[in-house]
């Protein structure tokens, strides 16, 4: 009887713990990739990130701003690590305006490695004028907030297909059989070719699609591989300290009459 | 309690300690006589004074760099998350420790309901324990909303909106809660203040929960009366020391997966959205260890009703005490009130995962059941079953069950003298 309870309990307790399954209700399975920063020894993969940027900034970012993240990040340990020229050069492409000069004049400048990423628009009002109504979201820690993650955001930008037949769409929504409610305001923003990768990757929708994704991870969690490394030293040292100590223990007991 | 006076060998030792008796409280919480029997479901009081420093150090540190500002809250975490110096990793132990501290709270309150810690002669040890869950709750919602995500600011909206339940004045205290007419800037600005003070009222609860403790002396897992110092206890140094720091170790193991390797899978994605008034979540749901209160808040159907089983549900826990009218301790002379017990576990458990669900259909049905049995464990079950239940006969000192390896009741009989102290 004893044993049955403690069964149902941890069970209980597990799916308790395993959260992100509690919502399933639109339940479609999303599209797994084994990305490479998964496990726990998992890292980004550096030409992936390189890549991943590029379709950001030809693609995505007309649209979406990445507000949290700033130039210098790019050549920051553990992210795409562009050389500092690169990020430099990569910066200056962009006008942002700083101020007041000793005239009490603001002034436009080419952007610098400090300077936090332009966004696309002014403000709310102006993105969502731009794009019938619909908002879209900043990107900065986009992966971290859809349920399913990486996997989610894949599957999305694959995601899109024809209506079932009697589903009516208005103008400027589409299809899409990952999203929420299966209407989104974002038309298909992937097709083969539509970037042309410096490093001869062959730029095919599923390519950009997992590099995008990469991307987006490293700009929500920048410290992940460090936290990867991190955990694994701690790990292993509380293991360490934990089998000293349980020694110890025994030894302290041995004239107990009593087992620890 | 050690029954001789401690005396400093050195003078200035003796000098300092005839002023303020620093050095005695050190002797006492050193050779502080423990049941030599307590297992490791006793080492959790060790883990949660752990947990609630680790909470107030990564809650300063957090404190210097966040901005308790509704505009400027969740970018202010993200600066932390990005730009601070391992700002990740206190962030992570702070947001994980406080899930970290509910796990191992809630194994220590079912731990005395199992072995019946409450009962005389530490039901003050056990209410100001039931004072420390209360304020630990309302610590831990609050300290929620500070990010102020979606689910902060749709979780505060819905709590605090609890209390317009309340008749004639209900209106006038939320808006007196939120500072305004809905939850914003004011709100989160004292909610920052409150969460702040909280941590502080808790450790002194704690001391006080230690302190009275200290008077009767810990209970064992079975449950009798010991003498102290005796055969039957060991000094707390070395010997509780190195147990509770060998269970804290385990402990960490289980926190560092979840710190470096899962650091979000406790939270709600939803909470990496910036707080927007004007867009709902499709569902509303608090942390996952508030899950048990929030089924039983939506299973009434009357809003105030609701409101006031939700604190029933914690109130009840207060009276236990006096509820529970069996006078023997521990569950394992109880063989009914341990059927009983695991009944109560899993239903704390099905109200959790009720709490998760929408409130609708066969989860609302299972809720409002699972419901109703909480409440008549503690109120018809518990009160009745002291009368009637034939317990095991208790053994004459703990010394007789260890040296068997268990507590095997075949061992102990003929020790009716000994339940007539209980």
């Amino acid at each position: 009887m004893k044993n049955f309870f403690k069964i149902i309990f941890f069970s209980i307790l597990l799916v308790n713990l395993g959260n992100q399954k509690l919502y399933a209700e639109t339940s479609i399975e999303l599209l797994k990739v084994d990305w490479s920063f998964k496990s726990f020894f998992g890292k980004f993969d550096r030409a992936s990130l390189q890549r991943g940027y590029q379709v950001y900034t030809e693609v995505c970012a007309s649209c979406h701003s990445l507000k949290h993240l700033s130039y210098r990040n790019l050549a920051e340990k553990g992210g795409p690590e562009f050389s500092e020229e690169e990020a430099k050069a990569i910066a200056s492409n962009f006008e942002v305006i700083d101020g007041p000069n000793s005239d009490g004049e603001m002034y436009e400048r080419p952007a610098k490695l400090s300077d936090k990423f332009v966004m696309p628009y002014a403000n709310e009002e102006e993105a969502k004028s731009a794009n019938g109504g619909a908002y879209p979201p900043d990107m900065s820690v986009l992966v971290k907030a859809r349920k399913g993650g990486a996997d989610y955001i894949y599957s999305l930008l694959l995601g899109y297909e024809d209506p079932p037949s009697g589903m009516k769409l208005d103008d400027g929504v589409y299809y899409n059989k990952y999203m929420y409610g299966n209407k989104i305001k974002m038309a298909s923003p992937l097709s083969d070719d539509i970037v042309e990768y410096a490093d001869g990757t062959k730029a095919t929708t599923d390519q950009m699609a997992k590099d995008v994704v990469t991307f987006l991870m490293w700009t929500a969690e920048p410290h992940l591989e460090a936290r990867h490394k991190t955990g694994f030293r701690v790990i292993i040292y509380l293991l360490i300290l934990t089998v000293l100590v349980y020694f110890s223990m025994k030894r302290i007991w041995s004239s107990i009459e009593s087992k620890v | 309690m050690s029954n001789h006076e401690y005396t400093p060998k050195s003078k200035i030792g003796k000098w300092f300690n005839d002023r303020l008796p620093l050095l005695t409280l050190a002797n006492h919480l050193t050779d502080y006589p423990t049941p030599k029997n307590l297992n490791y479901w006793w080492t959790f009081g060790g883990i949660l004074t752990f947990c609630l420093i680790t909470q107030i150090v990564t809650g300063v540190i957090l404190g210097m760099h966040y901005i308790a500002h509704a505009d400027l809250a969740f970018e202010s975490v993200e600066h932390i998350m990005r730009d601070v110096n391992y700002g990740w990793l206190i962030r992570y132990v702070h947001a994980n420790g406080a899930s970290m501290f509910f796990l191992a709270v809630y194994i220590h309150i079912f731990r005395a309901l199992y072995y019946g810690s409450y009962k005389s002669p530490r039901e003050v040890i056990w209410i100001i324990g039931m004072l420390i869950y209360f304020l630990m709750m309302a610590t831990a919602f609050m300290g929620y909303v500070l990010p102020w995500g979606q689910m902060s600011f749709w979780g505060a909206t819905v709590i605090t909106n609890l209390f317009s339940a309340i008749p004639l004045v209900g209106e006038s205290i939320t808006n007196w809660l939120w500072g305004g007419y809905s939850v914003d800037n004011p709100t989160l600005t004292r909610f920052f203040s409150l969460h702040y003070l909280f941590p502080f009222l808790i450790l002194g609860l704690v001391v006080l929960h230690i302190w009275a403790l200290h008077v009767p002396g810990n209970n064992n897992p079975i449950g009798i009366d010991i003498e102290k110092p005796s055969k039957d206890t060991v000094p707390f140094h070395p010997y509780i020391v190195i147990k509770d720091l060998f269970a804290l170790l385990i402990f960490l193991l289980v926190f560092a997966f979840f710190v470096f390797f899962s650091p979000n899978i406790l939270g709600h994605a939803d909470n990496y959205i910036e707080a927007n008034p004007l867009v709902t979540p499709a569902h509303i749901v608090p942390e996952w260890y508030l899950l048990p209160f929030y089924a039983i808040l939506r299973s009434v159907p009357d809003k105030l009703l609701g409101v006031i089983a939700m604190f029933a549900a914690i109130f009840v826990l207060v009276i236990l005490p006096w509820l529970d009218t069996s006078k023997v301790r521990s569950a394992i002379f109880r063989p009914i009130y341990k059927q009983f017990y695991w009944f109560l576990v899993a239903d704390v458990l099905i109200l959790g995962y009720m709490g998760a669900m929408p409130a609708e259909g066969t989860y609302l049905l299972i809720a409002r059941v699972a419901t109703i049995y909480y409440f008549a464990h503690f109120l018809i079950i518990l009160p009745f079953l002291g009368l009637k239940e034939k317990t095991i006969e208790l053994p004459l000192n703990i010394t007789e069950p260890v040296l068997g390896g268990s507590a095997n009741p075949e061992m102990t009989k003929n020790n009716s003298n000994i339940r007539s102290n209980l």
